[in-house]
This record gives C-alpha cells, sequence and structure tokens, in this order.
C-alpha cells in the first residue's frame, strides 16, 4: 500500500508527513520530524519513554499509529521551555539531580507535566502512580519525585 | 600508600552544581545511541535463532538479497577468519565475535545467526522474513546445576580453561579457589553452624535505552561508528579485530548513553552494523528492539551456593566456606571467582574458604552487571549469618561490627586491607533512626553488609586552556551518572577557576588516548584522577609562565586560587596573577597552554556499604512491600554528593527488583518467556519509598581527593537485606531468589523457604 | 497492511466482512499496536473506528444504566465522576490497566475483544451484568459479555461483526461492585488473578449476586457457586469461607511466567473475599 498523508500540529507548528501505515507516532516523529527528544525504550507501552500528549491527552506514542495523528494536536519534550526560559519542571529536574543518564527523562517530564496540569497538589503516592508507567533504572525515583512535588509546591504559590 | 599530598580542604568539590548536560538532557537535545542519521542510511535488522541450542545446516539468503529494498546481508563469513579461538577468557574476541554472529551452531534462544540492510526500518524486518535458515535442533540446557552433571548437553568442547580441575563437565570453564586458615578446625570451634543453599535467578541490567548505532566502513578499511557505550575504545578495538580492520582506522563516539550498569561494556550490534556497511558501501543504523536487548544482550549470571559458616556464641565467627556456581550463558566469563572473592570480604576472618565455578548454559552471553557477581554471593552468606543472628539471640548489627574488616584486616580472597570504611558504615547503621524505628505487625527488618574490589583502569585525560581564561576537559569514559559534572568540579578545584568555565567532552577514540570503559566504579577514581593530575600539569605550565614574567625561578611560584602568586616573601613581590591574565596572552608567550594525563592508576581502594530495610508481606497472598530503606555507604569523598546519592538509590532500587520480581524464566523449549518490560519487572515509581542515604568518607588513600569509587558496591547489600527482612517479616527463610509471591506464599504454607 | 477508518459501524463491518484476511479494528490500540509490533499479527486490514460518531460519548440511558461508546477511554471514565459513583468497580478495573499513557488511549471494548483471561475490565463487566451491542453485516444483536471471549485469544464474533457499543445496566438501589486483581508490583502488571463481584442488598442480606474470576481459566469466569455462597447471607465468615472456597473450586487454571496453579487457585479465594467485603460496603454506602 502506498503510504499515507498526516497533517498535523507538533508543539504549535503545522506539519505534514507521508507514512507507512505500520509506523507508530513515535517513528513519525523521530525519523520524519526529526524530533528525537521521545525515545522508543520498549515498544510496547511499558516504559513511557516515548510519552507525549495528544490533544492534551498523556499517551505512549510508540502504542499510537503515525497516521492517527492526522488532525491532532501533539506536544513533546521539544515544545516544554517557552524560549529561553525552561519549563519549572525542567530547571527543577537539573537543580535536584533527578536524572541519571537522561533517557527517561524526557517522558518523566512530558507526565509530570501533564500530572500538574491535572492535579497541581498531587500527594506523593498520586505522583507515583501517575509515574507508574515511566521507568527509570538509574535514579531509584526518589529525587524525580521529590523534583516533581516541590515543583508542584512552587508553582501553586506562583499562581 | 597514602598519597602525601592528600586534600582535605575544598572549594568546589562536595558542592551540588547543576550538570553541565542537565539543558541538553531536560529539553530532548542530548543525543543518544538512536538519535543519530546519516545522509544515504540503511536501517539494519538482525536474524535470530529460535532454538537454545541448534547446528546451522544452512542459510538461504537469496530472496532477500534479490529485494530491491536490501542492499546487503551479513552472515558469520562477512566477518575476519583471523580471529582465534582459546580457552577460557583468553580468545575473549572469539567469543564476542561468537555471540554477535553464529559460526556453526546456534547457542541460544534470540543468537544473531544473519543480518540485513534495508533502505527502511520496516523494510529490514520484512526482509528477515525472507531468509532461510535449516537447523538441526540439539538438546539445551539453561540451568546451572544441570550444565555442570555427567549427561548435560556440550555447549563448546575445548572452552575450559587451566584452572579447571580435572574431572568436571566441559561446560564448566574456568575454577577458582581462594582463602586461608584452617576451616575444617574453625568449624569445630563454632557453638553452632548453619550450613544451607541458595539460588538467584539472571536479571537484565534493564537500561532503558536499547542497544544502538550507526557505522560507516568503507573498502578502504577506514571507519566510522556512533554507538551507546560504555567504553568506545573497547568498541573500537573488538569492532576492528572481528571485522579485520586496523584500529587506528576505526574512529567511534560514543552517544550519550541511556543506562549501562555493565551491560554497554562490549559490542552486539556494532560490527554487524560495519559488516553491512562494508558490503552496501553505505552508512547503516542498528537499533535494538527491547525483545532483542533481553534476548541478545548480557544479563548477569544465575547462581547457586552452599554456604556454611560457624560461630561461637558470642557472635565471632570461627570459619566460613562458600562454593559458588554461577551460569553465564554460552560462554565464558561467569564471575564466579568475583563472586567467591567477595562473599567473604567484609569480614576478618581466620579461617576462610570459598570456591568458585564458570559453567556455560545455553543462555546469552552474560556481561558485567555493577559489581558483577558479588551480589548473589552477599545474598547467601548474608542470609547464613541473619540466620545465625536470629538462631543464637545475637543482634545482627553487631555482630557485624564485631567481625567487620577493618584497616590491616587480611581479606578473605588474599591481600591486606588499607584504610577501609566497614566499620563507619555499621556505627553509622546503628546510629542511625531507622535501626531504631518501631516496626509493625507483619513487617520486618534486615540488614547487610557488601563489598566491591572498584578498578582503576587505563585512562588518558588532556586539558587545555582558551585565551579567556575558560578550559576544555577531554576525558575518555562515557557519562554514565553525571561525571561530567564530577570532573569540572575536580578541575575547577586545581584550576581554581569557577566550575562553570570549565566544559567537560567525552572525547571520540581519535582525540584522545586509549581509555578503559566506564566500569568498575572507575570513572569518578581513574579519570578523576587523571583529570587532576592534567590539570596539574597545567598549572605547572601556568606557574612557568609567571616565573618567566615575573623573572624568578618556577619553584618560587606557586598556584593559589586560581592565580600565581609568589611562593613566599624570598620570591619577591607581585602581585597574584590570574589564570586568564596568563592564557590571554599564552600565544606569545610560549604557546598555547594544555595538560594531560596517562596512566593505569591502582589505587582504587575498596568499598563497603551496609543497609538497612523494612519489608511488609501480605500472609494471604506472599505480597512484599518495601516500606523503609536505608543506604550507608563510604564514597572516600563524594565529589557531587547528589550524584553519589543517586548512585546509591539507584542500585538499592536495582537489588529490590533483582530480590523481588526480576528473573529470567525460561521455557522447557529453552526459549525466553518475559523478553519485555511487561514480564521482566522493573520496579516501578509506586513499588519504591523515598531511598535514605549516609555517604560515609573514609578517604582512599589511593586519590589526590579520596575518592573511592561508588556505582556498584550499593547493589551488593540489597539481595540479603530484602532477604532477611522478608524472611523476619514471614517467619521463613527465603533462600531463592527472586521472592516472587507465588514462592513466598508457598513458603508461608509449608513453613520452609 | 491497510489502513482504513470508516464513518459508521455499518461501514466498518462491511469492510471487515469483505476480506479474507487477519482484520482488526483499532479504538485505543494498546493491544493492537504490541502485536503488529512485535510482529505477532499483522493485520492485512485495520479498521480504525474512531471516526464514526459518538464513540467517544458517555450516555446515560432512558432506563438509568450507561451506554459506552467503544472507544472511551479508561481515562475518560475515571474522570466521569456519576458512571464511577454507581460502578465503581468497573471504572476501577478499567482504570488498573497500564500506565497513566495506556489510560489515555486503552477501552472497555478493546480489553475485551482482546481475549484475555487476565483482562482486568472483563471480570468487573461480567459481574456488573454488562451486556454489548455488534454490529454485524445482516443485523445488530445484544450478546452479554461473558459469551465473548471463547478462549485465549479468541471470541465469538464473527467475521464482519463490530462492538458497536457497551451498556452497563442502571446500578439501582443498594447494590455496590468491586473489582480487586493481584498483581507483583503496584502497578503495571497483567493480573495474575482478578475478581469481580457485584451484589445487591436488603437490609442485610445479600439478595443479588454475580462475582466473576480472571486468569484462572482460558476464558473469565462467571462462578454461580460464588454468587449462591453469598446470595441470602449478612456476608459473615461462614459466607466468606463459603466465598472462598467456590472461588478456589472454580479455579481451572494454568502454571506459567506470571503464577502458579497453585498460587491461583489460593489468591482466588483470598480476592473474592476482600472483594466481596468491598462491594458489600458500597451497597451499604459506607464506602466509596
Amino acid at each position: 500500500m502506498s503510504k499515507l498523508h498526516v497533517s498535523t500540529t507538533v508543539n504549535g507548528d503545522s506539519v505534514e508527513f507521508l507514512c507507512d501505515p505500520r509506523e507508530t507516532l513515535l517513528d513519525c516523529l523521530r525519523d520524519k520530524l526529526n524530533l528525537t527528544g521521545a525515545k522508543e525504550g520498549c515498544g510496547t507501552g511499558d516504559c513511557g519513554a516515548c510519552s507525549v500528549t495528544v490533544d492534551g491527552r498523556l499517551v505512549c506514542s510508540c502504542l499510537m499509529l503515525g497516521v492517527e495523528a492526522d488532525g491532532k494536536d501533539i506536544a513533546t519534550v521539544e515544545g516544554m521551555a517557552d524560549g529561553e526560559e525552561l519549563h519549572p519542571l525542567q530547571q527543577k529536574f537539573i537543580e535536584y539531580a533527578a536524572l541519571q543518564c537522561g533517557i527517561c527523562t524526557p517522558g518523566v517530564l512530558v507526565a509530570a507535566k501533564a500530572l500538574l496540569e491535572k492535579n497541581p497538589n498531587p500527594t506523593e503516592e498520586e505522583a507515583r502512580y501517575w509515574l507508574a508507567g515511566n521507568l527509570c533504572r538509574c535514579t531509584g525515583y526518589d529525587k524525580i519525585i521529590r523534583a516533581v512535588m516541590d515543583t508542584a509546591a512552587d508553582m501553586r504559590e506562583a499562581s | 600508600m597514602a598519597l602525601d599530598d592528600q586534600k582535605s580542604v575544598f572549594k568546589f568539590v562536595g558542592t551540588r552544581p547543576d550538570r553541565p548536560d542537565g539543558l541538553d538532557k531536560v529539553t530532548g537535545r542530548a543525543k543518544f545511541g538512536a538519535d543519530a542519521y546519516a545522509a544515504g542510511m540503511l536501517h539494519g535488522a538482525i536474524l535470530r535463532s529460535p532454538h537454545a541450542h541448534a547446528r546451522i545446516v544452512k542459510i538461504d539468503a537469496s530472496k532477500a538479497e534479490a529485494h530491491p529494498d536490501v542492499k546487503a546481508v551479513v552472515t558469520r563469513a562477512d566477518f575476519s577468519d583471523k580471529v582465534e579461538f582459546k580457552p577460557g577468557l583468553a580468545g575473549e574476541f572469539w567469543n564476542v565475535l561468537e555471540n554477535v554472529m553464529a559460526g556453526e551452531k546456534a547457542l541460544y534462544d534470540g543468537h544473531a545467526v544473519a543480518a540485513v540492510a534495508a533502505t527502511s526500518a520496516l523494510a529490514a524486518r520484512d526482509a528477515l522474513k525472507l531468509i532461510e535458515v535449516e537447523y538441526e535442533v540439539l538438546p539445551h540446557v539453561t540451568d546451572v546445576d544441570k550444565a555442570m552433571v555427567a549427561d548435560a548437553p556440550v555447549i563448546r568442547e575445548g572452552a575450559s580453561d587451566y584452572s579447571v580441575p580435572e574431572g568436571l563437565h566441559p561446560n564448566v570453564v574456568r575454577y577458582h579457589e581462594s582463602g586461608h586458615g584452617d576451616v575444617e578446625a574453625g568449624f569445630g570451634e563454632a557453638d553452632l553452624v548453619i550450613e544451607d543453599s541458595f539460588t538467584t535467578e539472571a536479571t537484565h541490567q534493564g537500561y532503558i535505552e536499547p542497544h544502538a548505532c550507526l557505522a560507516s566502513l568503507g573498502g578502504d578499511g577506514k571507519g566510522e561508528l556512533w554507538c551507546t557505550t560504555q567504553g568506545h575504545w573497547i568498541a573500537q578495538k573488538t569492532c576492528a579485530a572481528l571485522l579485520g580492520i586496523e584500529t587506528a582506522q576505526l574512529r567511534v563516539t560514543a552517544s550519550e548513553i541511556g543506562g549501562g550498569f555493565g551491560g554497554k561494556t562490549t559490542v552486539f550490534i556494532e560490527p554487524v552494523a560495519l559488516a553491512l556497511s562494508r558490503k552496501a558501501n553505505r552508512p547503516v543504523k542498528i537499533v535494538m528492539s527491547r525483545s532483542e536487548v533481553f534476548r541478545a544482550t548480557g544479563p548477569t549470571s544465575s547462581a547457586s551456593m552452599d554456604i556454611k559458616i560457624g560461630m561461637k556464641k558470642d557472635g565471632t565467627i570461627t570459619a566460613a566456606e562458600g562454593i559458588f556456581r554461577l551460569q553465564g550463558g554460552a560462554f565464558p566469563g561467569a564471575p564466579g571467582d568475583m563472586t567467591a572473592m567477595c562473599a567473604f570480604a567484609p569480614y576478618d576472618l581466620t579461617n576462610v574458604r570459598q570456591v568458585g565455578y564458570d559453567v556455560m548454559a545455553n543462555r546469552p552471553k552474560q556481561a558485567a552487571y555493577r559489581a558483577p557477581g558479588a551480589p548473589m554471593g552477599a545474598f547467601a552468606v548474608e542470609s547464613v549469618l541473619d540466620e545465625l543472628c536470629n538462631q543464637l539471640g545475637l543482634d545482627p548489627l553487631d555482630v557485624r561490627l564485631k567481625n567487620a574488616a577493618h584497616d590491616g584486616s587480611k581479606a578473605s580472597y588474599g591481600p591486606t586491607y588499607d584504610q577501609i570504611g566497614l566499620v563507619k558504615t555499621l556505627e553509622e547503621a546503628k546510629a542511625h533512626p531507622h535501626y531504631s524505628a518501631p516496626l509493625k505487625p507483619g513487617q520486618g527488618r534486615g540488614i547487610s553488609c557488601g563489598f566491591w574490589f572498584n578498578h582503576g583502569g587505563e585512562t588518558s585525560v588532556s586539558l587545555a586552556l582558551s585565551g579567556d581564561g575558560s578550559a576544555q576537559l577531554m576525558v575518555g569514559t562515557p557519562d554514565i551518572g553525571g561525571s561530567r559534572a564530577s570532573m569540572a568540579l575536580m578541575a575547577a578545584e586545581v584550576l581554581g577557576i569557577p566550575y562553570e568555565n570549565i566544559r567537560v567532552t567525552v572525547a571520540d577514540t581519535a582525540t584522545l588516548g586509549y581509555n578503559d570503559v566506564s566500569h568498575g566504579s572507575r570513572v569518578t577514581y581513574a579519570s578523576g584522577l587523571a583529570t587532576i593530575k592534567a590539570a596539574k600539569h597545567a598549572v605547572e605550565k601556568l606557574c612557568e609562565r609567571a616565573a618567566t614574567k615575573w623573572g624568578i625561578p618556577v619553584d618560587a611560584v606557586k598556584w593559589e586560587d586560581g592565580c600565581a602568586v609568589p611562593s613566599g616573601p624570598n620570591a619577591g613581590d607581585f602581585d597574584p596573577l590570574p589564570l586568564a591574565d596568563i592564557t590571554a596572552n599564552m600565544g606569545a608567550t610560549g604557546g598555547p597552554i594544555s595538560g594531560h594525563f596517562e596512566a593505569t592508576p591502582e589505587g582504587a581502594g575498596v568499598s563497603f556499604g551496609t543497609h538497612i530495610v523494612d519489608a511488609e508481606v501480605d500472609p494471604e497472598t506472599g505480597k512484599t512491600a518495601i516500606t523503609r530503606y536505608t543506604v550507608i555507604q563510604d564514597a572516600g569523598k563524594a565529589i557531587h554528593p547528589a550524584y553519589v546519592e543517586g548512585q546509591y538509590q539507584g542500585g538499592a532500587a536495582q537489588g529490590i527488583g533483582w530480590a523481588l520480581n526480576e528473573e529470567y524464566i525460561y521455557g522447557e523449549d529453552g526459549r525466553l518467556q518475559n523478553s519485555i518490560f511487561l514480564d521482566y519487572r522493573i520496579p516501578v515509581a509506586s513499588d519504591l519509598p523515598m531511598i535514605d542515604t549516609v555517604i560515609v568518607e573514609v578517604p582512599n588513600p589511593g586519590h589526590p581527593f579520596g575518592v573511592r569509587g561508588v556505582g556498584e558496591t550499593g547493589i551488593v547489600p540489597p539481595l540479603a537485606a530484602i532477604a532477611n527482612a522478608v524472611s523476619n517479616a514471614a517467619g521463613v527463610r527465603m533462600r531463592d531468589l527472586p521472592m516472587s509471591p507465588p514462592r513466598i506464599l508457598a513458603a508461608l504454607k509449608s513453613g520452609d523457604g | 497492511m491497510d489502513y482504513h477508518s470508516p464513518a459508521s459501524f455499518t461501514e466498518a463491518s462491511a469492510l471487515a466482512a469483505a476480506t479474507t484476511g487477519v482484520t482488526r479494528f483499532l479504538a485505543g490500540g494498546t493491544d493492537v499496536l504490541v502485536q503488529l509490533r512485535s510482529e505477532m499479527v499483522t493485520p492485512d486490514l485495520l479498521i480504525d473506528i474512531k471516526k464514526i460518531d459518538g464513540v467517544s460519548d458517555i450516555t446515560r440511558t432512558g432506563d438509568g444504566g450507561w451506554t459506552l461508546g467503544v472507544a472511551v477511554t479508561g481515562a475518560e471514565m475515571s474522570e466521569h465522576g456519576e458512571l464511577g459513583r454507581e460502578w465503581p468497580g468497573i471504572v476501577e478495573a478499567m482504570d488498573l490497566i497500564g500506565s497513566t499513557q495506556i489510560q489515555g488511549r486503552a477501552t472497555l471494548t478493546g480489553n475485551l475483544c482482546n481475549g484475555s483471561p487476565a483482562a482486568d475490565s472483563v471480570p468487573a463487566m461480567i459481574a456488573a451484568g454488562v451486556t454489548v451491542t455488534v454490529t454485524g453485516p445482516d443485523a445488530e444483536r445484544i450478546v452479554p459479555v461473558e459469551d465473548i471471549p471463547t478462549g485465549p485469544g479468541k471470541t465469538s464474533l464473527a467475521r464482519g461483526e463490530v462492538i458497536s457499543a457497551v451498556n452497563i445496566p442502571p446500578r439501582g438501589q443498594n447494590g455496590g461492585d468491586a473489582y480487586l486483581r493481584f498483581i507483583p508490583r503496584t502497578e503495571m502488571d497483567i493480573a495474575v488473578v482478578g475478581c469481580g463481584v457485584s451484589l445487591r442488598l436488603d437490609g442485610d442480606n445479600v439478595t443479588e449476586a454475580r462475582v466473576s474470576l480472571g486468569a484462572v481459566a482460558p476464558t473469565v469466569l462467571l462462578v454461580e457457586d460464588c454468587a449462591s455462597a453469598i446470595i441470602g447471607t449478612a456476608l459473615d465468615d461462614a459466607a466468606l469461607d463459603a466465598l472462598a472456597a467456590a472461588a478456589s473450586a472454580a479455579c481451572n487454571p494454568i502454571d506459567d511466567k506470571r503464577g502458579t496453579i497453585a498460587f491461583r487457585t489460593e489468591v482466588a479465594g483470598v480476592l473474592a473475599r476482600r472483594a466481596a467485603k468491598i462491594a458489600y460496603a458500597r451497597a451499604k454506602g459506607e464506602q466509596a
């Protein structure tokens, strides 16, 4: 079958690409749009490294076809900062050493941002369960959870 | 040997600045293995054996080769025929070659047998289905004990090296025995002797980034390789040997690495991508799927162990003996020797004997995993110690303190310890509020000590100063956990310029001398030592320039707080000369100023840790929750304490996974049953509590700032500490890992683990 | 692989009926894409049903029940306050599946059609008496959920048939449901055992009950003996013992990488007991 034409919005930019129907949204982001911030850690929806939002909803981009992105609004880690200004979560992750190797970090940040947008005042348990689909093998999650909780507190104070 | 100039007061070291690669890693800009693309690039894919053990009768790739999207197909014939087979680890290049592309036999489920390069990743995957392989299936064995019995299938004749005594099965390929004293006499002095057996399953390092590379190799024997690796010089050396090209003609660049934990210290797909590239004359990218990572890259060894320890009523250990059988896949290399040497290392023992076996089976080639071999032995030994304490009514920390190795103790594996921190970690554990906190019903507490050697290794570092007084530091050890930050801190300490003014780069193989792999917890120690020496080398030159400018002898100039200053009142009266003032004119005063250092440092300094863990067991389902965890470990000197804590926490988390849920599960057919993260269950965020850390600092005499490696020791105590906590909570001794709910429930029902 | 996104279930059904190759319907895709990627199943025809009107709607029916579109995600169910207050067991069962990310895509219908005996939402739906509307090439039919799975990975749907709606009955007075599963971690695992309970009370006594077990047999089970063990009781210890015994007795599990026969059999009883207590408390209005 010939390739399918997809028009979509990624981080606010209108983009178009051609894809095989078997290609995932993650394949398309990385290989067609050169947005390599989302990572493939498993390809089965078990690790969350490919997390993006689609119309504001947190999903694994490895579990969505590229063709399904047509007409949607996609947000990736590349769109988190506002120009030079990092998102508070990005800032806090650096400050708290909440990353070691950094491969899970884009997915964790996208997921944590979605959490704080839905629930600005999560308990530690809520944050841990929300992020349960984002595997991190380096940190033991301790500093990640602290960074998320403290960012939430900062953002509540600032708003 | 203590270095005479060991520093103990610091300006930068011990602070927690932002890591230099932080911004790249929170914005998605950092380039990992799979993030590289090249013009004209092809995609490679690897065909893997579905059989645990099979003779490869015939490979017919003609249909794949005929497909218009396919640009190259390679098999073993496309690799060097000059790589020589030798017994044991003497022929490691051959072992690696045999692992990256099967020869006469497929040796495990997932073993590579052929590969294609095609115009897209989908086309490459589709093309694999066009390759026809005829197998003659052979009997297989995956269990370590079964692999040693007389009628076990032989994986490979002639693989046993000189160390193996007569009469053992050919699958036993290396043997280790060490110790001192008279263990039989020691057992005779004991009031209680416990003898018990333990097993652990193979676990995977579980890095989130699958192996990935982009290779380009021309018919002229010159190549470029980009890959995710813990050591690009070993990748360079190995790939060159496997492809039959000169080492220096292959330039290897290490990508950002998405976790390794020992598993990326060797090559898997890199030689295959190079072979495909050479054949197709185009760049080839290969990215492993998660399933390929589990099936075909190094898990750790599985182990079967027998422990016997004698103790007096007062807690004195009179004798200790351990037999450790480690299965390392279809190749020599299972670290039975390491397990044996580490098992009793925390204790000052009069009588000790340890035996280690390296055993082959039809599983993927084991790779290093964080303190390779040590966690299994600690699990077995520290479980028996716990049982002795329980039966004698002794406090487990007191008993460990009573027997703890200290400065000057003769280690169980031979040498005499220099300055070590075990006793300090035990004292900190005893004083920690965790140890005296009350437990709730259903909870149990466990402790364990752990030991790891740490490593030095071949190291090169180069430091170049810029005209504006900033510095660029080139290291050769891939940054697997924040090492660029600690290197910059150490260089700042010596140069006396701000941390932010130093840019640290992980140099490629063409721009720096040889560097051993980022393993053995060696990076902060060895690259750190080399960084300090390279910076000092630059400082010598800076002082020379100042001396020339001032017209005084160079030994009358010293370096203080980023400035050259006269060494004393007799040297003359000159204002301090800042680094940037010297570098501003360096072109005219003798040329560019750089420092470098190359060596194989030998003073890595052993490391000890003590862990305290609380576990709660659901008596109706056997499910375990880790409710509290504290890591206490000697870092020598913590350069960037936040990343030291991170290593402690990460080691504990991996240990929790190993203890409770992670395992390689093989079916009767020898195929791996759980090659995805759904069923290879690493801890998720909701599984874990916060992990408290205590950094003990007993300086390592072998490092200018006192650093000991911290990366590996943290995974040694958890298996035992958790097993002791679970056993105490459940009231039954758990002897087999993982302590999965079905296993715990069965133990609760039968009253015996 | 051909990809289509029809505008109606009739069209979807016709597309599926017209092909002889492997067909998969795509709703959330959290199972279909895993199978596609691992090359376990590469469909010849993939029919995306998310462009059909109403598939994302949660609608109150005239009799006080609910109709859920087949593309309603777990996240949308969890966010729908009223549905969760009436049928917390169904909503929680769905919510247990996978991660937050999976919840953003996964659907009840997909969970059902995947045919896994370990599907979390299925025991909860069976306990609740949920039915599905099946649109075929010639007609539409209403089928109880328990009649859809026929074995691991297999369903009773004929070629050309597609589930077009999920029908949840009215909760009514004094009813409560619950679903519990056992997994070794706290999240992200497939159920080793699952148990759904729905019951109704008259005062302290159970008058109606449905108990369903997952991952203990080739299909999710509706266990009559478990229901009879508690109907007519006030869920006292004797009733709970009888319930647990009936649950364990109904098990016909396998030893596999996720659990043993002995473990599943034992834990089925434990979960039945625990789930029944929650459903009972909910029916009494003592627990959310």
